[in-house]
């Protein structure tokens, strides 16, 4: 239920949402949608993946050598990176959000510079709304918390809504049932 | 008015781009909010809102306190102070120390309202602002005209030109390539700068946490890049618990932009790593400039709750027609009034609170419930309390106020005005005065006011009374609306009386902010129809049912003169409008209208005193329908129609557009009848039908009921 409405609100803030049973799976697409969008080891066209429990106990070295595909965070690769790759912790069913603990900056960077930032959310990670949220964290315990609802917007030009300014024109969820979630 | 002022509201509404962007914007604005909030209390939603910023407002001291602790227990700098000077002084010291060249900043109210960006590039910094809008205005070296949307006024075809300057290469006005421009001339800098500045939406005092919200992600860059972040915070941002956050994300976007919630929203508590591995050198500025001081204010107090939406621009048929460089420089439109006048100064004020037709769309949107006409009510009465009233204006009231005198120099004009005069209309007046006719046709004064026509009514007796209140319109340009009143009531078996010595309401004097004048009106009213021992007051015209019904007694308690409030209140109770008496006298089977009459298509005016003071809006929609009309709606039929009483005199350039506007959404209906329940709203609906030469009959709903009684 709550996972079809948030499907329903982030798709209609330009969110591309898919879902899947085990990391596996998502894995696998998760490499096909690389390539298939470009991702290749030249500049402008790298992904690049931020530290996070997705990828407990699973071989780096192996995936690094998908050419493009690159670990460790730092602000020049993020800023040539085409595909910024996080984990966000939970998401909001009512207004189809993602929320992330962003204190460390490596998160920021690789949800905010590239074109296009992949989302993998725990489905179990889904809450009804905000004051349930702000029940969940609080400023004690993370210095930057951070909420992403659909791509970067705006409309400042004739009111024409406009996709991707300074944020990631694209949006792309994908939720993981097997990595459980903080609920 | 001062002339520059109303050159630049010449200005605007002849500039065919600026309306039309903003006619559209507000026309969609309207739908678009609604959805927004579709399964949404909005009532309860704004009803908590005010009360957590109130109470932040009537706790600044011990919340500022409370913030600074707790930002500075996590990391941050806070710097308070109410002195605009010492906030530049505070910022550009925070970047000589640290050797900064270059700033971006993110959209920032309060760095606007402290001309933040001169002071700094005076001093040989370079800073850019990021928000699109902002850049915009920035490289066309402007000012903003909307707290939320700031280029609003600007064409595609201007930002290309002012975008193909700075990139030295000719742009198409393509808009996805116009945005892409911005992002690729943007993204270096922000990678380059030293310093990065934002505002502020909300301040939790509970957690020392600043809340940020964008929707195209500059914020994020410009708080995370950098290695040094300052944000300008106004004190009236400050709220007490972490959990009240919640709500203001829940209105602040979809009363802005009719978002469920920005793309972004971030919440920052103290410093964070920067990407070069130290932390972040976090500055917050608490900045007062007169906040404290309004908070004292018994009145203006409320207008701290303000939670910087806009909203109130939005929905102003005004603001879409003038845009917000009219306003000035800062703050715009309602709200933007009423900051101007505090954190600017009141004198500020004194052209552009004249903006305000009092049609109070504005208080039904606000999200912090202010009630933003009544401020500026309180806005004109300072004003006038500090500079007295104009010679000519005291003049006109003496007159006004004696009835008798009133009647006569009107007919008096009306008859030196005869060559100008066809039928029931004054068509054109010589001179100056040819300002008043422009769109829009005078009412003839009646030969003989309803005052002496009353006395030739034969009545049946009743011993159930009612007391009508004519006011001006009715009494001296309108009797025929009064003889039909009397009609429907004496169907019902209720008597009306007269009493000869009620006078002007006082809506005239209130709304210049004459209070003492209207307090008078209101002194000599109540004594003429308390005198009466009558069931009911009843008006025919929403202004005058309001100020009975309401402002006598705000009149009276601005004013502080509470020994009149108890007759007042008395007074209150008895008062009613015509539609809501007599569908209370339908409903209970005491009048019956004529059974299965086709009367074809009916479209149907809210007054603006009727439908968002009053409450009023299905009665005379039920009683029209019941009588045998078939209602058809009209596009924003709740939207003034730029009568507002003596604005359409004193602003004629913008009261026509937006009579033109109403006509227009009259005649798309395709009804031969609009009904109104305002003698003011049938005076300018009228006229500007006749002028238009639109066959389409401008009724009172008092008239067309008066010919369905069942006999």
């Amino acid at each position: 239920m709550m996972f079809e409405q948030f499907k329903t609100r982030a798709e209609g803030v330009s969110a591309e949402v898919y879902r899947f049973e085990t990391k596996e799976a998502a894995l696998a697409w998760l490499i096909g949608f690389l390539l298939r969008e470009g991702m290749a080891d030249k500049p402008q066209s790298t992904a690049l993946w931020a530290e996070c429990s997705f990828l407990d106990g699973m071989d780096r070295d192996e995936l690094q050598r998908i050419p493009g595909l690159k670990f460790g965070v730092t602000r020049e690769l993020a800023a040539d990176a085409k595909f910024g790759i996080s984990q966000m912790e939970w998401s909001l069913a009512d207004t189809g959000t993602l929320v992330q603990d962003s204190t460390a900056i490596e998160q920021r960077l690789v949800s905010s510079l590239p074109t296009i930032h992949i989302a993998l959310v725990p489905t179990n990670g889904i809450l009804p709304d905000m004051p349930t949220l702000l029940e969940r964290l609080h400023p004690k315990e993370s210095a930057y918390i951070a909420m992403i609802t659909g791509a970067s917007r705006t409309a400042d030009i004739e009111r024409v809504l406009t996709i991707g300014v300074h944020g990631p024109e694209r949006l792309v969820i994908v939720f993981v049932d097997e990595l459980g979630g903080k609920n | 008015m001062d002339n520059t002022f109303k050159e630049s509201i010449h200005k605007a509404v002849n500039n065919a781009n600026l309306t039309g962007a903003l006619g559209k914007f507000s026309e969609a604005y309207k739908v678009n909010r609604a959805k927004a909030y579709e399964g949404i209390d909005f009532e309860e939603l704004r009803g908590r809102i005010a009360e957590l910023k109130s109470y932040a407002a009537s706790h600044l001291e011990q919340l500022s306190a409370q913030f600074t602790q707790k930002a500075e227990a996590a990391g941050a700098k806070v710097f308070r102070t109410n002195d605009p000077a010492k906030v530049r002084e505070y910022i550009l010291k925070v970047a000589q120390d640290n050797g900064v060249k270059t700033i971006v900043k993110s959209k920032s109210m309060a760095t606007e309202e402290i001309h933040l960006n001169p002071y700094l590039e005076k001093a040989g910094i370079s800073v850019g602002e990021t928000d699109l809008g902002e850049w915009i205005i920035q490289l066309a070296g402007q000012t903003p005209s909307h707290m939320v949307m700031p280029a609003i006024h600007m064409t595609k075809e201007e930002v290309s030109d002012l975008f193909s300057k700075e990139v030295n290469e000719r742009l198409t006005s393509d808009i996805p390539r116009l945005v892409k421009v911005a992002r690729n001339e943007l993204r270096p800098r922000f990678l380059k700068a030293d310093m990065g500045i934002s505002g502020g939406n909300i301040a939790v005092a509970e957690t020392g946490s600043i809340v940020l919200m964008t929707n195209e992600g500059n914020a994020r860059l410009v708080t995370s890049l950098p290695n040094i972040h300052i944000a300008l915070v106004g004190i009236e941002k400050l709220i007490a618990n972490y959990a009240d956050v919640a709500p203001i994300l829940k209105a602040l976007p979809r009363s802005a932009t009719a978002q469920l919630l920005t793309s972004y929203v971030s919440i920052i508590t103290g410093p964070t790593p920067n990407t070069d591995g130290s932390m972040k050198d976090l500055h917050i500025i608490l900045m007062d400039n007169r906040r404290t001081e309004m908070a004292a204010d018994p009145k203006f107090n409320q207008a701290l709750q303000c939670i910087r939406c806009a909203s109130c621009l939005n929905v102003c048929p005004v603001f879409r027609l003038v845009g917000g460089h009219v306003f000035g420089k800062v703050y715009t439109g309602g709200i933007g009034t009423i900051l101007t006048a505090w954190f600017d100064e009141l004198k500020k004020s004194e052209d552009i609170q004249g903006l305000c037709i009092q049609c109070g769309a504005c208080k039904d949107v606000c999200p912090s419930k202010i009630d933003i006409p009544d401020l500026i009510m309180e806005i004109r009465r300072r004003l006038v309390q500090k500079q007295g009233l104009p010679l000519l204006q005291k003049a006109i009231y003496s007159v006004v106020n004696n009835r008798k005198l009133f009647h006569g120099m009107l007919r008096a004009a009306s008859i030196a005005g005869k060559p100008f005069t066809t039928g029931k209309f004054v068509r054109h007046l010589p001179m100056f005065l040819a300002d008043l006719t422009d769109g829009r046709s005078l009412p003839a004064i009646a030969a003989e006011p309803f005052r002496d026509r009353f006395n030739k009514i034969r009545q049946p007796k009743f011993k159930e009374k009612a007391a009508f209140y004519a006011g001006c319109l009715i009494d001296f340009a309108y009797p025929e609306m009064g003889e039909a009143l009397v009609k429907v009531l004496n169907k019902a078996g209720i008597e009306v009386v007269f009493p000869e010595d009620q006078t002007c309401c006082g809506a005239p004097a209130r709304y210049n902010g004459a209070y003492e004048v209207a307090a008078g009106n209101a002194v000599d009213n109540i004594n003429a129809l308390l005198s009466e021992d009558v069931t009911y007051v009843i008006s025919a015209c929403p202004t005058c049912t309001v100020a009975l019904d309401h402002e006598f007694i705000s009149t009276f308690e601005s004013l502080g003169q509470t020994e009149w409030i108890p007759k007042a209140r008395e007074l209150a109770g008895k008062t009613v409008d015509f539609s809501t008496l007599v569908k209370k006298l339908v409903d209970e089977g005491r009048l019956s209208l004529k059974d299965g009459k086709k009367l074809g298509k009916i479209t149907y005016h809210d007054s603006c005193h009727l439908k968002r003071t009053l409450k009023v809006s299905e009665q005379p929609r039920e009683l029209l329908q019941k009588a045998g009309y078939e209602l058809t709606e009209m596009f924003e039929c709740d939207m003034c129609c730029g009568m507002g009483g003596s604005y359409s005199l004193k602003l004629p350039e913008i009261s026509a557009p937006i009579l033109q506007r109403k006509l227009k959404n009259i005649k798309e209906t395709g009804a031969a009848v609009v009904a109104m329940d305002c003698p003011g709203c049938v005076m300018q609906i009228r006229g500007g039908i006749d002028q238009d030469g639109a066959y389409i009959q401008v009724r009172h709903t008092v008239e067309l009921l008066a010919e369905q009684l069942k006999e």
